[in-house]
């Protein structure tokens, strides 16, 4: 096409014109639609996500004792809290926390973080069932370690206290409580 | 200064007949051989070549390591441990690699410090730096992942950190870090995934280096006066002088890895990766390859909230935008005058830059705690103000010295040391 001819057309809008955008528009969606594929068979596939539930017996697990068990590739922390424990966890005013909330699967989001809300509920509160991996950068805290006898992240300095609660350093919240719910006395159903 | 006239004549008749058909040998002898650098480069400009070595080097031993390397977590771990004990020569090539990648970023620190130093970015090479950076950017994402296929302890943790760094992002954080691992934490896919990418990255650096150095010969090197090539005396031809400049420098580089390589190859690892990943237990101290540390040391500064940005937020915009700031450097600097050797305040604070990144480098591997966090805040704040501040405001306040009218001119005064300067009024380029 030669210089005049495009300087013509320039001045109004032509049928021509419309194909053009249209076939660029279809064009782009096209490339979207293909691009998609590549970019979903990302995602986690369906053996990752299919929700697997363990049960985890405790029947061994004293007071002062914690288990550590992989729960979708992960940590978690069950503990049974001593009697210091929980008076500590109890003792801390709500407005000493970094994250005031709860954290925990099974109760509202917005429930305060008070030490029954973080353990496995009325007369169960010797119970503490939470992710190990810390709010930060995903880094498995040292238990019974750190400034409030809690939890102790090594990578960059996070300090948990006896109920899995953030008090100092860079980590945003409280150790995650998964969903899980207690099928008998002694086996604690985690997912 | 390139692109203008070729000077190529072939003299056979395969000569002629391939320059009738696909001037290679003519591209090649215009780009390598005749073409004109300036007769001033220092040692500190042979590091682009050290950089193409190294690439080179990487990709050859890479291709043959994964020869012998299985990527699944089952296996991963052993599969090193075979190429250290079993494979032949195995030893070698994979201390040849895992070195190797320490040894490239030490050659492109000098090269960015370099361009840094001699206002290398300022136009017209503003694309030939954004190029640069771009490299850098992928080396950096090419280290990062192989560093994670061996499968230790190091690698399987600095994955989950670094990865973790996308959890900060607001709302689609967490669906982005499940894009990047395929799955809720680091896992048999991820393995793959890195793997894959790792193989491809070093091809794609490759790609780039291409434009890198076509930019390059578009506006011809910078050279220690920053002044633009003006006459034919200013240049010499890159064959055999620069060649031959570049091979010794080469040589020397490799004497120094080959050190390395022979008599401390685990120096700059971490033993810890020398133990098999375990998903339930973190090292008690986590630090990446000692190339991370500076931007490492920034990210663990940010210990507070900034208005609605938390501290973690904070950290990885901190981190991304230390790398990010560099791109931007060709329009921060607002000196008219390009090399720092006739800028003696920024001369300074550029030396002070250089000693405050080693120093951040240094804090990097320090725990996170007591005196080390407000000492990496200080440093933080100097890195940006360096950027941010000093480059901007400095190239309006500061009266440089004078500039000689030619690089023939500069290199024939430091011949003669001590002989008076031609008299010539300064600010003219």
């Amino acid at each position: 096409m030669s210089a005049t001819d495009s300087t013509e057309h320039s001045t109004e809008h032509t049928r021509r014109d419309f194909l053009y955008v249209a076939t660029g528009v279809a064009g782009a969606v096209g490339a979207a639609a293909v691009a998609w594929p590549f970019i979903d068979q990302m995602r986690p596939d369906a053996s990752t996500r299919a929700l697997a539930s363990i049960q985890v017996d405790v029947t061994a697990v004293e007071p002062g004792m914690s288990l550590t068990v992989k729960w979708r590739g992960r940590p978690v922390f069950i503990r049974n809290r001593t009697e210091q424990e929980i008076e500590a966890a109890k003792e801390v005013p709500l407005d000493q926390l970094k994250d005031p909330v709860a954290r925990n699967e099974n109760l509202p989001g917005d429930e305060p973080a008070t030490d029954l809300a973080r353990s496995a509920g009325e007369g169960k509160e010797n119970w503490l069932v939470m992710l190990g991996v810390c709010t930060h950068l995903g880094c498995v805290p040292l238990g019974q370690a750190g400034d409030f006898g809690g939890w102790f992240c090594p990578c960059h300095g996070s300090h948990y206290d006896t109920a899995g609660r953030i008090r100092k350093g860079p980590a945003p919240e409280n150790l995650h409580v998964p969903t899980f719910s207690f099928v008998s006395d002694t086996v604690i159903q985690i997912g | 200064m390139s692109g203008g006239h070729s000077t190529y004549t072939p003299k056979s008749g395969i000569g002629r007949w391939m320059d009738a058909r696909l001037p290679l040998p003519r591209l090649i002898y215009d780009s390598f051989v005749a073409y004109p650098v300036p007769r001033n480069l220092n040692y500190a400009y042979t590091f682009g070549g050290i950089l193409t070595l190294m690439l080179v080097a990487q990709i050859l031993t890479g291709v043959v390591l994964a020869m012998h390397y299985a990527a699944n977590t089952e296996v991963a771990f052993n599969s090193v441990e075979k190429i250290m004990r079993d494979v032949n020569s195995g030893w070698l090539l994979r201390y040849l690699h895992s070195n190797g990648a320490s040894f490239f970023f030490i050659a492109v620190y000098v090269h960015i410090f370099r361009g840094l130093y001699y206002g290398s970015y300022k136009a017209p090479r503003e694309l030939l730096w954004i190029l640069g950076c771009i490299i850098y950017l992928l080396m950096m994402a090419t280290a990062f992942m192989g560093y994670v296929l061996p499968w230790g302890q190091m690698s399987f943790w600095g994955a989950t950190v670094i990865t973790g760094f996308f959890t900060a992002i607001p709302v689609v954080g967490d669906w982005i870090q499940q894009l990047l691992l395929g799955g809720f934490a680091v896992d048999n896919p991820t393995l793959n995934r890195f793997f894959s990418l790792h193989y491809l990255l070093p091809f794609m650096i490759a790609g780039v280096v291409v434009l890198h150095v076509w930019a390059l010969h578009v506006t011809g090197q910078t050279n220690p006066t920053g002044i633009e090539v003006k006459q034919k005396t200013d240049t010499v031809a890159f064959t055999p002088y620069a060649t031959v400049k570049d091979a010794f420098a080469m040589v020397v580089f490799l004497f120094v890895f080959a050190y390395f390589v022979f008599y401390i190859p685990n120096y700059l690892g971490h033993p810890d990766n020398y133990i098999e990943a375990n998903p339930l237990k973190t090292p008690a101290h986590i630090v990446p390859e000692w190339y991370f540390l500076p931007f490492y040391a920034i990210l663990r500064a940010i210990t507070f909230n900034i208005g609605p940005i938390d501290s973690k937020l904070g950290g990885v915009l901190a981190m991304f935008g230390a790398i990010a700031v560099l791109f931007v450097v060709p329009w921060l600097d607002t000196s008219k005058v390009r090399s720092a050797a006739y800028r003696p305040w920024y001369r300074l604070f550029f030396w002070l830059f250089a000693a405050d990144a080693i120093f951040l480098g240094w804090l990097g591997s320090r725990p996170a705690e007591g005196v080390y966090v407000a000492l990496a805040q200080v440093a933080t704040l100097y890195y940006f103000a360096f950027f941010l501040i000093i480059m901007p405001v400095l190239g309006l306040i500061e009266t440089p010295r004078r500039l000689p009218n030619s690089i023939t001119e500069a290199v024939l005064e430091k011949n003669k040391a001590g002989a008076p300067a031609s008299a010539q009024p300064v600010g003219e380029r």
